[in-house]
Order: structure tokens, then C-alpha cells, then sequence
């Protein structure tokens, strides 16, 4: 019994310096942000009177900001979207006990190994448009030379936003049912965004392929021979027998890649920069830039927070939800 | 359903169905799929072999002419008179750095997966979901003070400054590593050596420690890519050029417009090639250590 208690006073020793960098690093350090985007702190030299939620109210006043917010709307979804089919699709083709299975999941895998940065210079040349002196390069010259040139595009460099504008029909027929509100670029679509999104789908979806071939190597053959011999076809095999199934790994693969979604940075910085119009710009980005290279650091903390709180809602239920089912067993 | 499964002999179903049209088909996706995934490397090696002459965005797409290594002793070496620095020394700082930073917070994280699974106290669990938290957070959230505790103690803008901060944020996650697997050995085998009179270290060190050598590999390999890769903690750390990993100054070469484009793709070469190689050689590994990242052991 003396035993007993001397390890558990070793248990809690062994565990304790982790406890404090977690609680300080983490817990301490939001604490912090939290307080300073609550002052004055515009400077290299702190001044901390308070403000209360003023920097906030502020925030929503920048054009930038919302920008920056529709902009990760925009690539969340997209890139979620994208992930997530692909992800499935790719495992879906190597489940039909293919040759050379492994060789293909490696090349679909192998993005995951490398920096976003090393990603984002590649993609950064492989979607240039080119300009009127030097021609079209990159996938735009891939396409004039396969004979596609309606597919050339003016990828990250299109400050092009598509809304609906309040002076057309729809956008007056809305105003009329009190939806004015939405007939603003803010709420919109940065045609930009989508660069983004192709190169963190290269990148990312391997990992959703990985998961869901996972996913469906754990259903029995038994289950769809069953299926089978009761009369449905593949596709509503997929659609009753597997998807269903599938469900618990797609929500896990949300959730990981929306909180990733929502941070990304190292891509932005090195592929496109806020881009024109700051039609690639996202709050990771714009908080760097306004902390780190402009000083404001009351402002930077408050995107900081926002962001986390975006995390926050995404994150928090599942790490509830996982912990609940665990105490469950 | 249970009928089907007693009586179907197992090699009947791991056999290959014969090549039909719908086969072909799937055949095609998958290598249109690889061609479209291989591009980037394409470009990227034709492009890095290439000679400084025959580089221009015209013929991007065409082989280079033979096997030339100047884009890749350029982005290496750099080139003085130019102004451009090469890689060499951000590549050994990034190893400095990946290799330390594993192994420290791979030890906590062995740790606090052992306690956190064998010798739960209460709360324990609140604890490591509170813990796990650490790993989703938009690490925005914390530069400010982690800048302003860093240069209070004397760690800031330096490498060992850059590592400390890797342990403390890797901590969250080789502990879910770690916990899982340590989960899932047998109670019964710990408990039967505390009845022999063993202690709690004596069972970590000659009972789980001699058993854990996959989970160490799953981690030591998510640890060294995740740090290798880091670029948010490099550039907010290290400020001055000869301290920076190479995420950071491959990032300010791809910047810099003297520095041509045959460079950079060889200097992104440079920076992948290592968490490439242990890919390679420790791919089914890497798989573990991802799928364990979404929280299922």
C-alpha cells in the first residue's frame, strides 16, 4: 500500500511539467492575447489601458478583415468540399483490389511529407499566368499546348469577386424581402481563393483517401455480398451500406481539416501573398501582418482570438464528444 | 449473412477479378489521378536539372537537355557576389533543430502517456482532453507573449529558443500518441508487476519502454515532419537569416526576385527531400502517426 501512494506522488511528479508548459504556453498565453486585445497596444512598447471590446467593434470596420473572413469562408468550404470527394473517390478505386495498390497510395499520399511552403512555391509557378511579355506559363501554357486554351485562367492574380450586386434584379428583389444585407462583396465568392484551394487539396487529400480506404477495408465483404445478393447495385451499396458507415471518419476528417483550414497561413505567404484586392488575404495573414509588421498589437490579438474562437466551435463538441465516448467503454 | 461468410472460402475473395471494361476504367482514373498528383514533381525536377540557359517560362514544360546540378549548387551553395544566400546553412539549422526537438518531446510525451493511461488519477482525463486543446489552437493565439516570454528568457531569435518552443507544442500530441498505445496494453500486466513489487518507473522502463518502439518511430516520424515543416514558429522566432530553418529561408528566396525560378524549385527540392525520404522509407509508419492525428488510436 506504501507503494501505492509513493508511485502516485511519482505519477503526479513525472506529469506536472507538462501540465505547467501546457497551462502557461496555452491556457496562460490566450489568456494574454485575450487581455491585450483589450488595451490600447498599438506600438513596439506595450500600453495596456483598457479598452474593453473596442479593437473588436474596430475589426468589423475594416474592409480587410471581412475580406480576409469571406476569403476563409470561401476556401474552407471549398477545399473541404474538394478533400472530402476526391478523398473518397481515390479510396473508392483502389478498393476494387487493384495492381500496383500501394504504388498509388503513396502517390497520393507522398504531399503530406512536405512543407506547405515548398507546396506553395510550386503551385505558385505552376498556376502563374504568365503576362503579356513573357506569354502564358505554367498549367496555362499546359493547356494551349494540349489544345485547351479556354482553360487558361488568371488563377490568384483575379481580384474578381463575385456577389450579388444590389442594383440588379435579384439583388432589388431581395432588398425588397429584407435580404439587402447579403448584396455585398463581403458575402461572396474570391474567384482567387480557388489557386488556394487546388494546391492544399494536392497537398491534403491524400489524407482523406488514407481514411477513408481505412474506413472501408473495416466493412466486411460479407455485408456487401449480402447487399449484392439481395439485389443492389454498387451505387446504392455506396449509398445505403457504405457512406453510412463512413459517416464517423468524415466527421473526423472535418474537423481536422476545417481547423486547418482555418489557420492556414504558411500557403498564403508563400504562394500568393494577400493578393490583389486582398483577394487571397486571410485572417492568419492579416493578424501576422498587422502584429508583426505593422506593430498593432491590440489589433493582431483580437483577429487572434476570433480565429481562435472559430477553432473553438469547430473543435471543442468533438474533443467533448470523443472524451464522453471513451468514458463510456 | 453468416451463411455466406462460413461457406466463401477466404482466397476466393482476395482473388482479382478478371479485366473488364469497368475495370479499365478504374485503371484510367487511378492513373489519370497519379499523372495530375505527379505534375508538381515534374516541373519541379526538369525544371531544377535544367541549365541556367536553357530556363524560360516558354519551355517550362520541355526536358531539360541533359543533367545539369547548377540550380541545385546555386540554391546550396548561394552565390555571394549576387547577394543570395544558399541553403546549406538553413538545411543543417533545421536538422539541429527537428532532431532535439523530437527526441524531447517524444520523452514528455512517453511520459505523460504512461501516467495518463496507467496510473489515471482523478480528473486525469479532463486533464488530457484539456491538453489535446494545445494541438487544434491557431498558434496566432499565443505569439504575442510566446515572443515576449521568449526574449525574457534569453531564448529569442535563437535555435534552442525555436526548440523549446517545438517541445512545448508537440507535447499535446505525442501524448495522444503515446496514450493510445500505452492504452492498449493489458492492465493485467502492470498490475501483476506492482504485485511483484516493481515501481512505477521500474514498469516504464522495463516493461513498456522495451514494447513501445512502434510508437516511438510513429512519433519520432509525425514530430520530425511536423517541425522540419514548421515555417509560423521559424519566422516568429528567428529573425536573423543564419538561425532560420529552411522553410523560413526558402520562403525569402522564393521572395527575392533576383533569385531565379530553376533555383528555387531545386531549393524546394532541398527542403523536401529529407521528410521525403523518411516517407519513403518509413511510409507505412508515417500512415500511423496520421491516422492517430484524428484522435483513434
Amino acid at each position: 500500500m506504501r507503494q501505492v501512494s509513493r508511485d502516485r506522488l511519482v505519477s503526479i511528479l513525472l506529469i506536472i511539467p507538462s501540465v505547467i508548459l501546457i497551462g502557461v504556453f496555452v491556457y496562460g498565453f490566450i489568456g494574454f492575447t485575450g487581455y491585450a486585445s483589450m488595451t490600447k497596444w498599438a506600438s513596439l512598447t506595450p500600453d495596456f489601458t483598457f479598452v474593453g471590446f473596442q479593437n473588436y467593434a474596430k475589426l468589423f470596420t475594416i474592409d480587410r478583415f471581412l475580406i480576409s473572413m469571406r476569403n476563409t469562408v470561401n476556401f474552407t468550404v471549398l477545399f473541404l468540399a474538394a478533400c472530402l470527394i476526391l478523398g473518397l473517390v481515390l479510396a473508392l478505386l483502389l478498393d476494387q483490389k487493384v495492381k500496383g495498390e500501394a504504388v498509388f497510395r503513396s502517390i497520393f499520399l507522398f504531399p503530406m511529407a512536405i512543407s506547405f511552403i515548398v507546396t506553395g512555391v510550386v503551385w505558385r509557378w505552376l498556376l502563374n499566368p504568365g503576362t503579356m511579355q513573357t506569354g502564358s506559363s505554367g498549367v496555362n501554357l499546359l493547356f494551349e499546348k494540349l489544345g485547351l486554351p479556354f482553360l487558361r485562367s488568371k488563377w490568384f492574380t483575379d481580384p474578381t469577386v463575385i456577389y450579388i450586386r444590389p442594383e440588379t434584379a435579384v439583388g432589388q428583389f431581395l432588398n425588397n424581402i429584407g435580404l439587402g444585407w447579403i448584396t455585398t462583396p463581403y458575402i461572396g465568392f474570391s474567384v482567387a481563393v480557388i489557386s488556394l484551394v487546388i494546391a492544399a487539396t494536392w497537398q491534403m487529400s491524400g489524407y482523406t483517401m488514407a481514411m477513408y480506404l481505412a474506413g472501408l477495408r473495416a466493412v466486411p465483404d460479407e455485408l456487401r455480398e449480402a447487399a449484392r445478393v439481395d439485389g443492389a447495385n454498387e451505387f446504392q451499396i455506396l449509398r445505403h451500406i457504405l457512406l453510412p458507415l463512413l459517416r464517423p471518419i468524415t466527421l473526423s476528417a472535418v474537423i481536422i481539416l476545417g481547423h486547418i483550414s482555418l489557420k492556414i497561413f504558411d500557403l498564403v505567404v508563400s504562394m500568393t501573398g494577400p493578393g490583389p484586392a486582398f483577394a487571397t488575404d486571410v485572417p492568419a495573414f492579416f493578424m501576422w501582418d498587422t502584429t508583426f509588421r505593422g506593430n498593432n498589437f491590440a489589433q493582431g490579438a483580437a483577429i487572434a482570438i476570433i480565429l481562435l474562437i472559430m477553432v473553438a466551435v469547430l473543435v471543442v463538441p468533438y474533443l467533448r464528444y470523443t472524451n464522453r465516448q471513451e468514458a463510456e467503454l | 449473412m453468416s451463411a455466406t461468410a462460413t461457406t466463401r472460402p477466404q482466397a476466393a475473395a482476395r482473388k482479382r477479378p478478371p479485366l473488364r471494361p469497368q475495370r479499365v476504367l478504374v485503371y484510367v482514373a487511378l492513373i489519370a489521378a497519379a499523372a495530375l498528383f505527379l505534375l508538381p514533381v515534374y516541373l519541379l525536377i526538369v525544371t531544377g536539372m535544367k541549365s541556367f540557359a536553357e530556363v524560360s517560362l516558354a519551355t517550362m514544360w520541355n526536358l531539360p537537355s541533359g543533367i545539369h546540378f547548377d540550380s541545385f549548387q546555386k540554391a546550396w551553395f548561394g552565390q555571394e557576389s549576387a547577394g543570395i544566400r544558399g541553403l546549406n546553412s538553413n538545411f543543417l539549422n533545421s536538422i539541429l533543430l527537428a532532431i532535439p526537438a523530437t527526441i524531447g518531446s517524444a520523452f514528455l510525451g512517453s511520459i505523460n502517456g504512461y501516467v495518463l493511461s496507467k496510473w489515471k488519477f482523478p480528473g486525469a482525463d479532463l486533464l488530457f482532453t484539456l491538453m489535446l486543446f494545445g494541438m487544434f489552437i491557431p498558434y496566432q493565439s499565443i505569439l504575442i507573449p510566446l515572443v515576449q516570454a521568449l526574449q525574457r528568457m534569453g531564448l529569442y531569435g535563437s535555435l534552442p529558443g525555436l526548440i523549446f518552443v517545438h517541445i512545448v507544442y508537440g507535447i499535446p500530441i505525442t501524448t495522444l500518441i503515446f496514450r493510445n498505445y500505452y492504452a492498449a496494453i493489458p492492465t493485467e500486466l502492470i498490475e501483476a508487476s506492482k504485485i511483484d513489487g516493481a515501481s512505477l518507473l521500474g514498469i516504464y522502463r522495463h516493461i513498456l519502454v522495451p514494447i513501445s518502439m512502434p510508437a516511438f518511430v510513429v512519433v519520432a516520424i509525425w514530430q520530425f515532419t511536423s517541425v522540419w515543416n514548421d515555417f509560423l514558429f521559424g519566422v516568429i522566432v528567428t529573425s536573423r537569416p543564419n538561425v532560420q530553418p529552411i522553410t523560413v529561408a526558402l520562403n525569402n528566396m522564393a521572395g527575392s526576385y533576383i533569385v531565379e525560378w530553376n533555383v528555387q524549385m531545386a531549393g524546394s527540392i532541398l527542403a523536401a527531400l529529407p521528410t521525403l525520404l523518411v516517407y519513403i522509407l518509413l511510409g507505412r509508419y508515417f500512415m500511423r502517426g496520421l491516422l492517430a492525428g484524428s484522435l483513434k488510436g
